[in-house]
């Protein structure tokens, strides 16, 4: 073991990365969540990761049932979890095996000393006891016995059964973790006596274990020294911490309040979408509605009904779903009604990684339809602007009458970072292209000249009747039409409505460098990792390299190939084996696409990125 | 729906300016007038219509009545209706549908919009084929038909449209001859004062497919004395003199000649629509001889729109939230100076 250092200075660091981890039913999630609140709360920029097994309750102590919860924090901009962790709280053998190797060598671990017994060590498959056999000579390990102590500061508390009492024990460790980052533990002890309303008892355990575990960490002489984070430097105003599954369904709250339309969600569960269709389900009090469907086709045409009624409609989903949501996506491209679809991406293709993020669907959400099917879409690239892009999403659906498919991922969809909250007073007024009575010579498939756009004309209102339908439409009456020029126009002038999209959204920007030697590109969720990589490359002092960023992907934005033409090399990063540099190779000639893929259900790690890019920008 | 309002309507008023397509001599087209002749008397306003179809030759309904509506995908029909009417209570929202696209394809869907009873009329024109794509076998031909998909006999059993609601917990559930447009049209108007997700099977001909699949129940000589058309609170009685009847002996339906062995009318099983116990009703949907046409089934329950509502004003009476800033701002927030 490292000796640990004897004076009472405080180091100041500007970010540290920690790591809960425990069995799946230690707590682990609240305990991070916890750590990060308190912190976005002390003023740290912070980014949380959790990472949970498939399994709901798997075996305890078994290597596939560990569960884990990341915290970045710091005083810096944090862009991502972070990669490897400066401490590592591990309440079991199978959390420190399957996670000892994220550990910065020469950095801190914690263990609960009382949960490394024979059988736990089995499970964990150790031959011998890593605590006592040398293999952790690189780390600095403070040892615990956490259930003991945490028995220990719960003898007096009448009516507290066994289970309650060991189950707290993660409390200890969040005590011991404020202590040592210098955080109060006022947040917690409100959050327990708000949770536990009713259980005056549970109150006073959790409150005991917690400052027992603060104490223990103040008083023990092995605890290194202790670490102090300073505020980051942050916009000013209100924050509040998000996850982006909350902040998409937030973002579509906001848009039907704007719109003063109501929101519908038809949805059927899938991971990791469901998140999205938990939350708005609690807001009937905003009169949102929702169906949870028999199927994902049933998710999507339910929506596609309500859109036809007047509803702000959206579905939510992952890939297998918006698989099953093809057809009927076709159908509301066809029949030009607002709505918009959700896919949270994960691992694919078929069942693939449910619990994995990837960025595999992008080909599938531009042209995974029968027939030429042009839509808008769209991708969030961090948990805080699933907001915005949600948002973005219903305006865009509501001013130009096609469906938005907007594109998340497992990683930013079930991280959290602050949220600089945004009142709806601020946010762009939404118009919608309802009509609302019967004007000379009106057909269903009149267009605004400028965005070409058909008009929304709702049953229930008077003079207005018309249908709709799969079937080739009349280009001005909407009748069904199997003629053939007619044919060729419609098709030419659906893909020219979304063209024209480009006139209504915002040009493409650079990061970092305007021109030089390399352009990192990259779209979505990835950008934390792309953007914290080029940062740091920047304060290294590599000015040549560039970054931009895509969230409109289809239209994309116009000026795209005037920031491409100002870098000598183009790298393409993505969580896929190359997709959206094909939408680039077929729309600008003359490139050479370099590329960066990954696909292990993981994010980019800085390391990985930070090597790659200097070897291209040298 | 306010009926005081309403124009006087004619059917007249509900055809649109598309020319039918359909064969010359289906039975659809006795269905589309029927529909014509109900809706003027239904008391509703023209523009709170809407007919959702999905696909096949039933589903070109929609372009022939001049209300709101949508010819959508195959099999979905009933889940973009539930949408419809989740969005717009006061919308009149029929759903027109074949055997194929409620019972194959879209058989999900048709389950789950019966279990819900959401307010809708469901139309189902049954001929036992697929007409569109032009005489393959559906789920309600029968075992050793021969069809172009089946040229040696069909080997699947079919489904009974009825039996298969019922079991789905439909609450209402009506049968009708493709060829009795007058009953045809006092179902219409039933099935929409009914509230609920009410099922009507059309027996359709379709007589270039299928011609006379029916005929052995529907045809003009014989349909009296191969129908019962039963009328709640009616005794079950039927046959060209009114001679015949239905009784229950033990588990099982037996049909009785009035006036032999003492029989009389008293005898008579009474029809009751409106019990929730479905026995009853799922033994005169089975039943062959006589086929039973009418409202079979029409059991009064809540509606999935009157629980969702009822939630969302209890939700709302104890929220602390009218606008979304108010939940935006609650809870964990904190000030960056």
């Amino acid at each position: 073991m490292i000796p640990v250092k004897t004076e009472e200075t405080q180091e100041i660091l500007q970010a540290v990365i920690i790591r809960f981890v425990g069995d799946s039913g230690d707590g682990m999630q609240l305990t991070g969540t916890q750590f990060s609140d308190t912190s976005a709360m002390f003023g740290n920029d912070v980014a949380t990761f959790p990472n949970y097994p498939a399994e709901i309750r798997a075996p305890q102590g078994s290597l596939y049932g560990v569960s884990g919860y990341q915290v970045h924090i710091g005083s810096v901009e944090i862009s991502t979890p972070g990669d490897e962790v400066d401490l590592l709280v591990a309440m079991n053998p199978a959390g420190l095996k399957t996670n000892l190797q994220a550990v910065k060598p020469g950095h801190t671990i914690i263990v609960d000393t009382d949960a490394f017994t024979k059988k736990n060590l089995d499970k964990a498959s150790y031959t011998t006891n890593p605590l006592e056999d040398g293999s952790l000579t690189n780390y600095r390990v403070i040892e615990v016995t956490m259930t003991s102590l945490t028995k220990e500061a719960l003898k007096d508390v009448q009516g507290l059964d066994n289970k309650t009492i060991t189950r707290s024990k993660n409390m200890f460790a969040l005590g011991m973790v404020y202590w040592m980052y210098h955080r109060s533990t006022d947040h917690t002890i409100d959050f327990f006596k708000k949770k536990f309303k009713s259980n005056p008892e549970i109150i006073e355990a959790n409150t005991k274990v917690l400052n027992a575990g603060y104490y223990f960490a103040e008083t023990l002489e092995l605890i290194p020294n202790a670490y102090t984070i300073t505020p980051a430097k942050m916009a000013k105003g209100t924050y509040r911490i998000i996850m982006g599954n909350t902040a998409t369904a937030w973002g579509f709250l906001a848009a039907a309040e704007k719109s003063g339309l109501e929101l519908f969600l038809g949805s059927y569960p899938i991971t990791p979408a469901s998140d999205i269709l938990h939350e708005l389900v609690k807001h009937k009090h905003f009169g949102v509605k929702t169906l949870q469907a028999e199927d994902e086709i049933a998710g999507i045409t339910s929506a596609i009904g309500a859109s036809f009624a007047g509803d702000l409609a959206i579905t939510t989903t992952s890939g297998p779903g918006l698989a099953l949501k093809g057809e009927a996506l076709g159908l509301a491209m066809m029949i030009e009604l607002p709505l918009v679809v959700v896919d949270v991406q994960r691992g694919g293709p078929s069942t693939g990684l449910p619990t994995k993020t990837e960025q595999s669907d992008l080909l599938q959400a531009m042209y995974g339809r029968n027939g030429e099917s042009p839509i808008i879409v769209l991708a969030a690239s961090t948990p805080a602007n699933c907001f915005n892009f949600a948002y973005e999403a219903a305006k865009l659906t509501l001013e130009h009458m096609t469906p938005v498919l907007l594109l998340t991922d497992g990683y930013i969809a079930n991280g959290s970072t602050p949220w600089k909250i945004q009142s709806v007073d601020d946010l762009p007024e939404i118009k919608n292209n309802r009509i609302k009575e019967r004007k000379d010579n009106w057909h269903p498939y009149d267009r605004d000249e400028d965005s070409l756009a058909r008009y929304w004309a709702v049953p229930g209102t008077p003079g207005l009747e018309h249908r709709v339908g799969g079937l080739e439409k009349d280009r001005v009456t909407g009748n069904v039409s199997y003629d053939p020029e007619n044919h060729e126009y419609m098709v030419k002038i659906r893909a020219e409505k979304i063209k024209r999209v480009q006139n209504y959204i915002p040009d493409q920007t650079t990061e970092f460098a305007d021109s030089g030697d390399l352009l990192v590109i990259g779209w979505g969720g990835t950008y934390g990792s792309l953007h914290s990589a080029v940062k740091h490359l920047h304060e290294e002092g590599h000015a040549n390299i560039g970054f931009t960023h895509f969230n409109y992907i289809n239209p994309l934005p116009k000026n795209t190939e005037s920031i491409l033409k100002k870098f000598k090399k183009i790298v393409v990063c993505e969580l896929n084996s190359g997709q959206f540099v094909k939408i680039l190779k077929t729309n600008f000639y003359g490139y050479n696409f370099l590329q960066y893929n990954k696909i292990q259900g993981l994010p980019f790690a800085n390391n990985e990125l930070m090597e790659h890019f200097k070897q291209l920008a040298t | 729906m306010e009926t005081t309002a309403v124009k006087e309507y004619t059917y007249k008023d509900f055809a649109s300016d598309q020319e039918v397509r359909w064969c010359p001599g289906c039975d659809d087209y006795v269905i589309l007038r029927s529909m014509q002749k109900a809706l003027p008397e239904m008391g509703l306003k023209k523009e709170d219509v809407v007919f959702i179809s999905g696909i096949g030759c039933s589903s070109r309904f929609p372009y022939y009545m001049d209300t709101y509506g949508m010819h959508s995908i195959h099999g979905r029909a009933t889940a973009i209706a539930s949408g419809v009417k989740l969005a717009n209570h006061n919308l009149s929202v029929w759903v027109i549908t074949g055997d194929g696209d409620s019972m194959a394809i879209g058989g999900n869907h048709f389950i789950h919009v019966l279990r819900r009873n959401l307010d809708l009329n469901i139309v189902l024109f049954n001929n036992e084929i697929y007409g569109l794509t032009k005489g393959q076998f559906s789920p309600t031909s029968l075992v050793g038909q021969k069809t172009k998909s089946s040229p040696y006999g069909n080997t699947q059993p079919p489904f009974s449209a009825g039996e298969l609601a019922i079991g789905a917990r439909a609450r209402f559930f009506a049968r009708i001859g493709g060829n009795t447009p007058k009953e045809m049209t006092d179902i219409f108007i039933a099935s929409e004062k009914y509230k609920g997700t009410s099922l009507i099977e059309v027996l359709q001909n379709c007589p270039i497919f299928n011609d006379g699949c029916f005929s052995k129940y529907t045809d003009k000589e014989v349909r009296e004395d191969r129908q019962l058309y039963v009328e709640h609170g009616k005794p079950m009685i039927f046959g060209k003199t009114k001679d015949k009847g239905l009784v229950l002996n033990g588990l099982k339906l037996e049909v009785v000649t009035l006036g032999e062995n003492g029989i009389t009318q008293e005898d008579l099983l009474v029809h009751n629509a409106k019990i929730e116990d479905p026995t009853l009703h799922q033994m005169l949907v089975r039943l062959e001889y006589p086929m039973v046409t009418g409202i079979i089934r029409s059991f009064e329950d809540v509606t999935f729109e009157e629980r969702e509502d009822a939630l969302t004003a209890q939700v709302k009476a104890n929220s602390r939230f009218t606008k979304t800033d108010d939940l935006f701002f609650s809870g964990d927030i904190y000030e960056v100076k």
